[in-house]
C-alpha cells in the first residue's frame, strides 16, 4: 500500500479535492450489468413509479462507488481506504434525459486517529439536485 | 409483523467460491467511470506493492449481498423482500480484493430491531480468500417498510 498523502501533511479540517459524478440512464444500465444489480426501479420509469418513487433512481451503490473516488483519487492506492461507509439518505433521482443527475462530493480530514497507524478519518458529503444523498459517510484512511 | 429475534446471530452456510476476473473489475471500474490504473493495469498495481490488479472498494458488494440472499430468502425468517430498501453499507478491510482471489462469504444475522413499524435487519458479509485468510467485512442494513407505510 503507497498512499501518495503523507500523515504528517494534512491536518483536521485538511480538504480533499471536490468532484461531481454525472450520472444518466445509460450509466445506470452499464452499471446494472457491471454489478449484477437489475432491480427495475434503476432503468424502468414505470416501475419505479408503480412502487411509489418520483422516478428511476440511480443504485445507492453506485454513489457510494463515486463518493469513494474523492478518496482514493486523493490517495492514489485505494488499498488505502480501511473502512468506508455510508447510509442512503436520499434516492439520487436520474430523468431520462441528456443531462441526468449529478452527485457532487466533498470531504475533509476530520480527525488524525492514530499516529504509529497513520490512519485519519475522512467525512465525505455527497449531494445531488441540492438534496444530501448519502449520511454518516466516512472512512479510515491508512496515509503514507 | 416483527421478524424473530432469535434469528440474531444466525450464520448460514459459506458460499460457494467466486473467481474475481480481472475482466470483471474492468467492467466495474468503467461502470462507475474511474479510470484508476490500479484496476487494470497489472504493472501500475506491481508499482503500488499489489501482486495484481485490485477491484474499487465497493466491488466485493456484488459478492457480499448475492450471499445475503440465504437471510433474505430464507423462508424461516420471513423477510418481505418487496419491501426491502438498503440503509446502510459498510465495510472494513484487511486488504483489497484482487484478481485472482477465490472468495467465500459467511453471512450472519447480526442485529434484528423493529423500529415504527419497520423491521431493521444487520446482516455481516465476512469475506474470506482461498487461504482462508480475511480479505473483508461487509455489513448491510436492510430495512423492511411497514405495510402500512405505503399510501
Amino acid at each position: 500500500m503507497t498512499a501518495k498523502i503523507s500523515y504528517d501533511d494534512v491536518e483536521v479540517g485538511t480538504e480533499l479535492p471536490a468532484q461531481s459524478f454525472p450520472v444518466t440512464r445509460a450509466t445506470l444500465v452499464r452499471y446494472a450489468g457491471a454489478s449484477g444489480d437489475f432491480n427495475p426501479i434503476h432503468w424502468n420509469e414505470k416501475f419505479a413509479k408503480e412502487v411509489g418513487l418520483p422516478d428511476v433512481i440511480a443504485h445507492g451503490m453506485f454513489t457510494m462507488a463515486e463518493a469513494a473516488r474523492v478518496i482514493t483519487d486523493w490517495t492514489g492506492d485505494p488499498a488505502a481506504v480501511a473502512e468506508y461507509g455510508v447510509r442512503f439518505t436520499k434516492p439520487v433521482v436520474v430523468p431520462n434525459d441528456d443531462q441526468g443527475a449529478v452527485i457532487e462530493v466533498s470531504g475533509k480530514v476530520a480527525a488524525k486517529l492514530d499516529d504509529d497507524a497513520r490512519t485519519v478519518r475522512v467525512d465525505l458529503t455527497a449531494t445531488s439536485a441540492g438534496q444530501k444523498v448519502l449520511g454518516m459517510s466516512r472512512a479510515v484512511v491508512r496515509l503514507a | 409483523m416483527a421478524l424473530d429475534q432469535s434469528f440474531v446471530g444466525r450464520t448460514y452456510p459459506p458460499t460457494a467460491p467466486y473467481e474475481v476476473g480481472r475482466e470483471k473489475i474492468r467492467e466495474f471500474a468503467e461502470a462507475i467511470g474511474d479510470a484508476n490504473p490500479v484496476y487494470t493495469d497489472t504493472e501500475a498495481a506491481k508499482a503500488l506493492g499489489h501482486p495484481d490488479v485490485i477491484a474499487p472498494p465497493t466491488f466485493v458488494f456484488a459478492i457480499t449481498f448475492q450471499a445475503a440472499g440465504q437471510v433474505v430468502e430464507d423462508p424461516q425468517l420471513g423477510l418481505d423482500y418487496s419491501r426491502v430498501v438498503h440503509g446502510d453499507q459498510k465495510f472494513t478491510y484487511t486488504r483489497p480484493v484482487r484478481a485472482g482471489d477465490r472468495l467465500t462469504v459467511t453471512s450472519t444475522i447480526e442485529t434484528i430491531k423493529s423500529l415504527a413499524g419497520n423491521d431493521i435487519l444487520d446482516v455481516r458479509g465476512e469475506v474470506y480468500d482461498e487461504a482462508g485468510e480475511h480479505v473483508v467485512t461487509a455489513v448491510t442494513k436492510l430495512v423492511a417498510r411497514a405495510a402500512d407505510e405505503e399510501a
